[in-house]
């Protein structure tokens, strides 16, 4: 039986393992897909927001301020790209102006440090491209842009460095109430723990509710987004919004912290859970609104455009604690935005909950630092010529339009909790992400996994599950 | 630093044949940087035939077209660097590029020419609703897998776009025992060469739907398949033409984008319409002593104009370097001192010219001007005017945006136009 069982691998349940993995329990984090990021973390808007937006006093707030705060030393630790390049709230209209004070006061009352509001010279003055028609707008200098893969892999990284297990492909259907503990039913078997978290993203009602009597409903809402190529990632500097409506903070237009141009995201209300399907319609609104608070958005550079779920819980609030009628069911639920400013947060206040109830003692040797795999683009070019007389793969670029090399895909591919698909290698480097969308690299990096794996390269899959990548070879009907 | 005369970035069909012009005009300081594992660039896996016809007056393969330019460049003894990918190249002409044998490194030329060739247009470029599963292809790596390495991207797939690789791509996956069950066109008329379609789709019985596109993607792991609509003359969906198609693959052949970023990041100046470089009638940027051909510079439907191109490339690379070498300055004075530029300009029906800018005392005694059209037109006339006046008008039976025109300029003809301001190529009606 496991100390703790934690249900999910995205930036929750990643963070709160990582937590965890200080003190002395047996940890495992099941996971229903292939690798760690593989739902609502890894398609959203990347945003570690300043923490203005959710009502005083709620979770939401509180979590996203602190998880800002903390996400810098964070980012040094786990050798994440993290930047903060603050965030600006354009109003457009005179009328709308009291609607941008009362963020300015949540903000305040909320704890965010630096808030100013800016006159419509001083916007234009900080972020020329936002629209001509600006009446003034909230500055957060606290704001700033992370990469979402990074920082997901590089919590269950450093957590499985730190003795926490994780079980991939493995999908929780039913649980029970055992003796001291839960049965989590799986496809792979029963697995038992003292402690459950549910950090199941958009399922986290359905596993809230195999349990629990008073339900969760967990309402997925849709958010599409285009992704624009690196030559339009300097048209805006800082993460641009317009005043927030009913359904979220609008469509924003922000620079990613790799240097495209990220737009979106819509907030449309689906049923399916799996419903990452964009639109014709979700697409046309990002072209129509986007425009409106930046202007001269170059469209025509888009290199792609996807789909990722929040999980909005009806209370609107991040759903963090033990269950009222489950002791030893932690659930870690409705965690929408602002969830990856907050994740690391999250991660210490599960961990506290479970520290005080559990007992928990501080291991001795926590390895908090963890390496990320070495980018040798990013290095001057006396080390990265150093770099590739130690080991020639980081001199055979791989991935030519983000100019990824083979030492870096096997790096990704052998490290802790390593890359098992396309995706995963794609998540992990960024091979595959840049503005030919692997077209030529596709082939090279199933060779290369085929390689590592000892596998047929008909069992490479783009994302694990039958996503397989090729079906057959030539001829082989005749 | 290693010195060199001429680095040709790229060596694919032009940088090959560049390489080989710009060693036949003198030139012995010569160097290839290829990304790829062999020289041949995308050639190698166009097993199909139809190449060479203008050069070779037969008709080869791809790899056998490429494989008489490789053939050529060996004995003329042309140095390359292959896996190596070029990182910049500065306005100075330092090259910097890195592979597993040399690390990275850094070389000076005293000309380079660009042959770096193309990319295909991604679905996100079209911005294709839908889910994200494995199945959906560019049809080059499409056509990678199964040429290269003999592997059936699927059983069952639809195309969309009618560019001549989405065409060969319809054929080859027939042939390899898949099913192709429609090519889908946006436009009213194929981006493809009129023979491909004959040889690839009507041979094979395979629906050919113009004014079609694909509306919604469905299949979570694995496509599963694909809804085409009809759109309207502005390229919008039909309500109620919607059509949906099983299918466990779709290609793409939307479009090719020359590759040009690290042209543009050396300051070469682009042509927002072709995304390829200016050049003048030596295939010249903006920057003198870079030069540009192939599929890098505008894309092309034919090798052979590419070689041809490169050619002429690669020979006025090899007499910039002549002239800038020369301890006697006199012929680079007078060269530089020689006539002026007088730019190209697309008229009515004509979406851009390569070259862009003509110096007649600068060119041969005849040049090609390349150029597009922006539709179908049919008895039509391609007229080249000198300012007012229509100095040339060639019948044509039909033009279309999916066959690249071409029309022979006479230097002896520019010469008795020495106030010349613009030259404008126009299609005219019958």
């Amino acid at each position: 039986m496991y100390d703790v069982a934690i249900i999910g691998a995205g930036v929750s349940g990643a963070a709160i393992a990582r937590e965890l993995s200080r003190y002395r329990a047996d940890i495992c984090v099941i996971e229903k897909e292939e690798d760690v990021c593989c739902g609502t973390s890894k398609a959203n808007s990347a945003i570690v927001h300043a923490g203005y937006d959710a009502a005083t006093g709620s979770l939401k707030a509180k979590l996203n301020v602190r998880g800002n705060r903390m996400m810098g030393r964070l980012a040094e630790e786990l050798d994440i790209p993290f930047r903060r390049n603050g965030s600006l709230v354009v109003c457009r209209d005179e009328a709308d102006f009291p609607e941008l004070q009362k963020l300015y006061e949540r903000g305040m009352a909320n704890g965010v440090e630096g808030l100013h509001i800016l006159s419509r010279e001083e916007t234009l003055a900080m972020e020329p491209n936002v629209t001509a028609d600006v009446y003034a707008a909230l500055y957060a200098p606290t704001a700033g842009i992370v990469c979402p893969f990074e920082l997901n892999i590089a919590l269950a990284e450093n957590a499985y460095v730190n003795g926490v297990e994780f079980r991939f492909d493995t999908e929780v259907t039913d649980i029970t109430k055992l003796e001291g503990g839960y049965g989590l039913h799986t496809g792979q078997g029963m697995v038992r723990a003292r402690y459950v978290v549910n950090a199941a993203g958009v399922y986290a009602d359905e596993i809230h509710n195999m349990v629990c009597e008073k339900k969760l409903h967990i309402f997925p809402r849709r958010g599409d987004y285009c992704l624009l190529d690196k030559a339009a990632g300097n048209h805006v500097e800082k993460t641009v919004f317009a005043l927030p409506g009913k359904l979220g903070k609008g469509i924003l237009v922000t620079p990613t912290v790799h240097g495209n141009l990220l737009i979106g995201p819509t907030a449309i209300e689906v049923t399916d859970k799996e419903g990452v399907n964009t639109t014709g319609e979700g697409l046309g609104q990002i072209m129509e609104k986007a425009g409106l608070h930046v202007k001269d958005l170059p469209m025509r550079q888009v290199i792609t455009s996807f789909a990722g779920l929040r999980a909005h819980e009806a209370c609107g609030d991040f759903v963090i604690g033990e269950a009222e009628d489950a002791k030893g069911f932690i659930d870690c639920a409705g965690i929408e935005s602002p969830g990856i400013a907050s994740c690391p947060a999250i991660g210490e206040m599960v961990a506290e909950i479970l520290k005080e109830k559990m007992g928990l003692e501080e291991k001795g040797d926590f390895i908090s630092v963890r390496k990320g795999i070495r980018k040798p683009g990013m290095l001057g070019k006396e080390e990265r010529a150093a770099l590739i007389r130690e080991d020639p793969a980081y001199g055979n670029i791989v991935c030519r339009c983000e100019m990824i090399s083979e030492g870096e895909i096997l790096d990704a591919v052998r490290r802790p909790l390593g890359a098992r698909s396309l995706d995963g290698v794609k998540r992990r480097t960024r091979a595959g992400m840049g503005r030919c969308q692997s077209g030529f690299c596709l082939p090279r990096i199933m060779e290369i996994l085929a390689g590592e794996r000892h596998v047929s390269m008909s069992d490479i899959t783009k994302s694990g599950g039958s996503s397989y990548l090729v079906n057959g070879t030539n001829k082989d009907t005749f | 630093m290693e010195k060199y005369d001429i680095v040709i970035i790229g060596g694919g069909p032009a940088g090959l044949a560049a390489a080989v012009s710009a060693r036949e005009s003198g030139i012995g300081s010569v160097l290839v940087l290829e990304r790829d594992k062999e020289l041949g660039g995308i050639l190698n896996q166009c097993i199909h035939n139809g190449f060479g016809l203008h050069t070779f007056r037969e008709e080869l393969t791809g790899p056998e077209y490429a494989g008489r330019f490789i053939e050529k460049a060996e004995e003329l003894g042309i140095a390359c660097k292959l896996d190596t990918m070029v990182l910049e190249i500065s306005p100075g002409k330092i090259v910097t590029a890195v592979n597993r044998e040399d690390g990275l490194f850094e070389l000076q030329a005293k000309a380079v020419i660009l042959a770096m060739g193309c990319r295909e247009r991604a679905r996100g470029a079209l911005n294709i609703p839908g889910f994200r599963p494995a199945g959906i292809y560019s049809a080059g790596t499409a056509q990678k897998l199964v040429n290269m390495e003999g592997f059936l991207p699927g059983r069952e797939a639809v195309i969309l776009g009618s560019g001549d690789i989405g065409l060969i791509m319809a054929r080859r996956m027939t042939l390899e025992g898949a099913t192709v069950k429609a090519v889908a066109e946006l436009m009213p008329y194929s981006g493809g060469l009129k023979r491909n379609i004959v040889q690839c789709l009507e041979d094979f019985g395979i629906p050919l739907k113009l004014s079609h596109t694909v509306i919604d993607i469905k299949g979570k792991e694995r496509l599963e398949g694909v809804t085409l609509a009809e759109v309207d003359g502005r390229g919008k969906p039909v309500p109620g033409t919607e059509e949906y198609y099983p299918c466990d693959t779709l290609l793409l052949s939307v479009g090719l984008i020359p590759e040009n970023e690290i042209s543009g990041k050396m300051g070469v100046e682009l042509n927002p319409v072709t995304a390829g470089p200016k050049v003048n009638e030596s295939f010249e940027t903006n920057i003198k002593g870079v030069f540009a051909c192939g599929n890098v510079l505008h894309v092309h439907d034919l090798v052979d104009f590419v070689s041809e191109e490169a050619a002429a490339a690669g020979k006025n690379a090899a007499a910039y370097v002549k002239r800038e070498s020369a301890e006697d300055t006199a012929e680079k004075d007078v060269w530089d001192a020689a006539g002026r530029e007088v730019p190209v300009k697309p008229g009515e029906g004509v979406k851009y010219t390569v070259p862009e800018r003509i110096n007649a005392a600068h060119m041969g005694e005849k040049l090609t001007l390349r150029f597009r059209v922006d539709g179908v037109y049919r008895d039509c006339y391609v007229s080249v005017w000198f300012d007012g006046e229509r100095v040339i008008r060639r019948k044509r039976q039909a033009v279309a945006p999916g066959e690249m025109e071409g029309i022979l300029l006479d230097r002896e003809l520019l010469l008795r136009y020495p106030g010349l301001d613009a030259i404008r190529v126009a299609i005219e009606p019958g």
